[in-house]
């Protein structure tokens, strides 16, 4: 499998700023990538160097084996979905999603064909008369989508396109994003602030903070072993350990990240490990009870099965884990 | 609260009547002014109505010489003006900060100055020049002038654009020509129709710096000067006086339902 | 083939216009210049330059025998300009200046006012179109429709007639400053057409400005128990004040250099604009017409000054 993507060593600075500092990347053929973090953290300058609406300061960027730098957008073969969608307000949807081939000359019925084929991709026949104004705000994301994936882009950028939708809308979005990334095995490299978005949907993710990677790995390396304090706390929600605590269990680190899911509330099984505390508070979540335990100052949640009874305020619990749950972390 | 909001105090609306009717009763009077029979002062009432001056009006060389110029100024004016304007306003949208407000004073300062000090101080510059005083002159003067209608206009619009639509078109595959032709153009087009209107209403009807850029053309405007200094057949210009009236509001409201959705003419900029 | 070399392809086919397109794309600021280069060679140079070649011949002199223009730096000419008959054209013109403008904003306010705050729908473009088509329309049209009115036989006195009041305009005109021999020669026929001829320029701004006023802050003020009347002291007219002050940009700045009203309707006497016209025409005195406009300049720099501390410049 070729690399779509590489990125290396890439910067970009505004003036004082480090939008992108240092970034080394490979994405490769036909994955479904995720760039996750807050705003600010990098993830969209990364896509618009990708789309080429930035230029780096520094390092080099490849699509396909090839120098990125100094190609206007109009000349990659790669397309975005916008964050507001950015359709053509003077153009009827058809002519939204036929733009892309009318610009490079195809002809007026095979472009016509070609548009109408990809709204019925993305579940909208027979819309293509109507204009942008007249769509609510998930049709119109198809729009986008169907307007990008017309020109079969090798790969194709996603820009918070969710972000507008509201819940519902958006799962259902997410299933059919997966789907049709699979069925039509294009690089999908997509860009979101909402850890549960990205860990649902991507092959790879990579957690982007202040212009750098973070962490990058499966989702569920990011989410059961994160390297630094603010993947732990960005992805998910593990509990970060102390030093102080680290050095009683034995662990050579830091800090160490433990997720809430793997504690029990009880004394330990055979090799597992354990620390006692109080219960300092507990609310219902549903299917889990959270449950935070006052370990010697240090704060630590604990999902506990709805199912088990829960132990009063201020009263002296065990709790309990698997050594190998315990990550150390690289640093604060 | 809502019928408070409705319910405007009397005082107030017969204030506010009283000044739109004192805007506009004059204009009206001049369409009575054109029927008049009175041919030597400015008798009112009228002593009788006829529609002769009309006719008489029509047959009249100078003013079909002066009409024709007027029309030819301000079409010329407008298209140099068009093409200006929509440069300034076009550089203006893609710089972010720099020489932005300079941009601006600089396109305004014409119409902001007063008429006489631009028409002074082309006069001498082309007088310098050695640039005799001609119909393109005078074409100068008015587009300099002209030039603030469009770009207020294709401003307003530009910022409408949202950079991802052009980002968006460039991404599709569009080089910058065709991102221009295919996106930026037709959101404008509405826009600099309007201000075109604008500037030729404005051109058509500019006197004041005319009479410092013509050499011996006499402009509709300027004809109507030399009638309200020396008249000589005060019929004639009645009739001329209601064709102008009528001839610029065909503008004025063709640009107003051109802009009405969203930025409103750029009537401050006259 | 790769893939970016597939696109290429297309824009090839582009020929010439693709490869400026992508000489521009690398070069944002060639295109700025090419973009820039004709309005500001225009603008910039030759106006701008034309500009500052008048305001210099301000400090040249006229040579009292040959008559010709002397071309030495000196203030002589500013020494002429404040002599006393000078210094009373120039204070008869902003004396007429302020008062245009007071009236101006006196008779504006209601109609933007009304425009701003009750008129909707229909009401609001009438309104809307009632300003723009008297603020375009014809200016010499506009002062010659005053010609007609303010004629001793004209509708004026027709009027005053009918209601038996015609002693009461002959009274006005016998008076001293504001008086002559009828209206359309005398001061007052001068301001009425200055107020009508630049009224449109104070309402836009105000109704500008007033429109944006949330309704809210209205109702607040009553449900804090403010009257009508306080409301608009204490909230509205604040509110308002920048509108007003840029339209008295436009109104004071027109009236000052203007020249054309003053000579068709009023007395003999020159403000200004007049003064310019006659001594770069007839007197050929270029260098005392380039101080007389230096007037104006100066006087409307001071102003704008103070209306942007005024926050005018948000309301225009």
């Amino acid at each position: 499998m070729s690399t779509a993507v590489l990125f290396d060593n890439v910067s970009r600075h505004f003036g004082a700023v480090r939008a992108v500092d240092g970034v080394n990347l490979e994405i490769a053929e036909g994955e479904f990538f995720a760039m996750l973090g807050p705003s600010g953290s990098g993830k969209t300058t990364c896509l618009r160097l990708m789309a080429g609406f930035e230029q780096p300061s520094g390092g080099h960027i490849e699509i396909f084996g090839e120098t990125a730098e100094g190609v206007p957008p109009y000349r990659r073969s790669v397309n975005t979905v916008f964050q507001d969608y950015a359709l053509f307000p003077h153009l009827s949807i058809l002519d939204n999603v036929a733009y892309g081939l009318m610009v490079k000359g195809v002809g007026r019925e095979e472009r016509r064909k070609a548009a109408e084929d990809a709204l019925a991709m993305v579940k909208l026949p027979n819309y293509g008369s109507r204009r942008p104004g007249q769509l609510s705000g998930g049709q119109r994301q198809r729009v986008a989508l169907a307007r990008a994936l017309v020109n079969k882009p090798k790969v194709l950028l996603l820009d918070e396109p969710l972000g507008a939708l509201d819940l519902k809308l958006r799962e259902q979005m997410q299933e059919e994003l997966k789907s049709l990334q699979k069925s039509l095995g294009i690089t999908f490299v997509f860009v979101t602030h909402d850890q549960g978005e990205a860990l649902s949907m991507a092959d790879r993710i990579a957690v982007f903070n202040d212009g750098r990677i973070q962490q990058l790995g499966s989702p569920e390396e990011v989410y059961k072993q994160p390297k630094t304090r603010f993947v732990a706390d960005f992805v998910g929600s593990s509990n970060v350990l102390p030093a102080k605590l680290c050095q009683k269990l034995g662990v050579r680190s830091a800090y160490a990240s433990l997720r809430p899911e793997a504690i029990a509330l009880s004394a330990p099984s055979e090799g597992a490990l354990s620390l006692s505390g109080t219960v300092a508070a507990h609310s219902f979540l549903g299917a889990v009870n959270r449950v935070v335990v006052d370990v010697d100052g240090a704060r630590i949640a604990v999902a506990s099965p709805a199912a088990l009874a829960v132990p009063t305020i201020g009263s002296p619990v065990t709790i309990s884990f698997a050594a190998n749950e315990l990550h150390p972390m690289e640093d604060a | 609260m809502r019928s408070e909001r409705n319910r405007s105090p009397l005082g107030l609306k017969i204030a506010a009547a009283a000044g739109l009717a004192f805007m506009h009763v004059p204009i009206l009077l001049i369409f009575l002014y054109a029927f008049t029979t009175e041919e030597k002062s400015y008798q009112f009432p009228p002593p009788g109505l006829t529609t002769q001056w009309f006719a008489v009006a029509w047959n009249r060389p100078d003013v079909w010489a002066a009409l024709t110029l007027s029309v030819k100024v301000a079409s010329i004016a407008t298209a140099i003006a068009l093409v200006l304007g929509t440069l300034c306003a076009a550089a203006v949208s893609q710089t972010r900060l720099f020489g932005r407000e300079t941009i601006s004073l600089l396109v305004i300062l014409p119409i902001a100055l007063p008429g006489i000090i631009t028409g002074i101080a082309l006069r001498s510059a082309f007088s310098m020049a050695e640039i005799p005083f001609s119909f393109w002159t005078i074409v100068l003067g008015h587009a300099t002038f002209c030039i603030v209608v469009v770009y207020n206009n294709a401003v307003a619009r530009f910022r409408r654009i949202s950079g991802s639509l052009i980002e968006a078109s460039m991404d599709l595959g569009a080089d910058g020509f065709q991102t221009f032709r295919y996106i930026i153009l037709p959101n404008i087009g509405t826009a600099l129709l309007a201000g075109g209107m604008l500037a030729f209403a404005l051109s058509f009807d500019e006197v004041i710096v005319t009479t410092f850029t013509a050499g011996q053309q006499s402009t509709l405007p300027i004809w109507m000067l030399e009638e309200l200094i020396r008249p000589r057949q005060r019929p004639v210009t009645n009739v001329v006086a209601m064709i102008v009236v009528l001839v610029t509001f065909l503008p004025i409201l063709g640009a107003y339902y051109l802009t009405r959705d969203g930025d409103q003419i750029a009537g401050a900029g006259k | 083939m790769t893939a970016l070399a597939e696109n290429l392809n297309a824009v090839d086919r582009r020929g010439a216009a693709g490869r400026l397109s992508d000489f521009f794309w690398k070069h944002p600021h060639v295109l700025l210049t090419v973009l820039l280069a004709p309005p500001l060679l225009w603008l910039g140079v030759v106006y701008v330059g034309s500009l500052f070649a008048l305001l210099l011949q301000s400090f040249f002199s006229i040579d009292d025998f040959s008559g010709l223009i002397s071309y030495e730096f000196t203030l002589a000419t500013y020494r002429q300009l404040l002599s006393e008959t000078n210094l009373d054209i120039i204070l008869r013109t902003v004396s007429m200046a302020a008062i245009v403008t007071i009236a101006s904003a006196l008779i504006a306010f209601p109609i933007a006012y009304y425009a701003a705050r009750y008129a909707q729908g229909k009401w609001k473009v009438l309104f809307y179109l009632g300003v723009m088509l008297p603020l375009w329309s014809s200016y010499l049209v506009k002062i010659y429709a005053w010609k007609l009115i303010l004629a001793k036989e004209g509708i004026v006195t027709w009027f005053l007639g009918k209601l038996h009041l015609q002693w009461l305009l002959d009274a006005w005109l016998s008076l001293p400053v504001v008086g002559g021999n009828s209206l359309s020669v005398s001061y007052t026929g001068t301001f009425i057409v200055f107020v009508y001829v630049w009224l449109p320029f104070m309402i836009l701004p105000i109704q500008a400005a007033l429109e944006r006023v949330p309704t809210n802050l209205i109702e607040a003020s009553s449900d804090l128990g403010g009257t009508p009347a306080q409301t608009f002291r204490h909230v509205l007219f604040p509110l308002a004040l920048p509108g007003i002050v840029a339209g008295s940009i436009f109104t004071f700045s027109l009236t000052l250099g203007d020249y054309i009203i003053p000579q068709i309707i009023g007395s003999s006497r020159l403000f200004i604009g007049q003064a310019v016209y006659a001594q770069q025409g007839t007197a050929g005195n270029i260098p005392l017409a380039a101080a007389f406009t230096v007037v104006p300049i100066v006087i409307m720099g001071a102003y704008l000054f103070v209306a942007k501390r005024m926050g005018a410049f948000d309301a225009l």
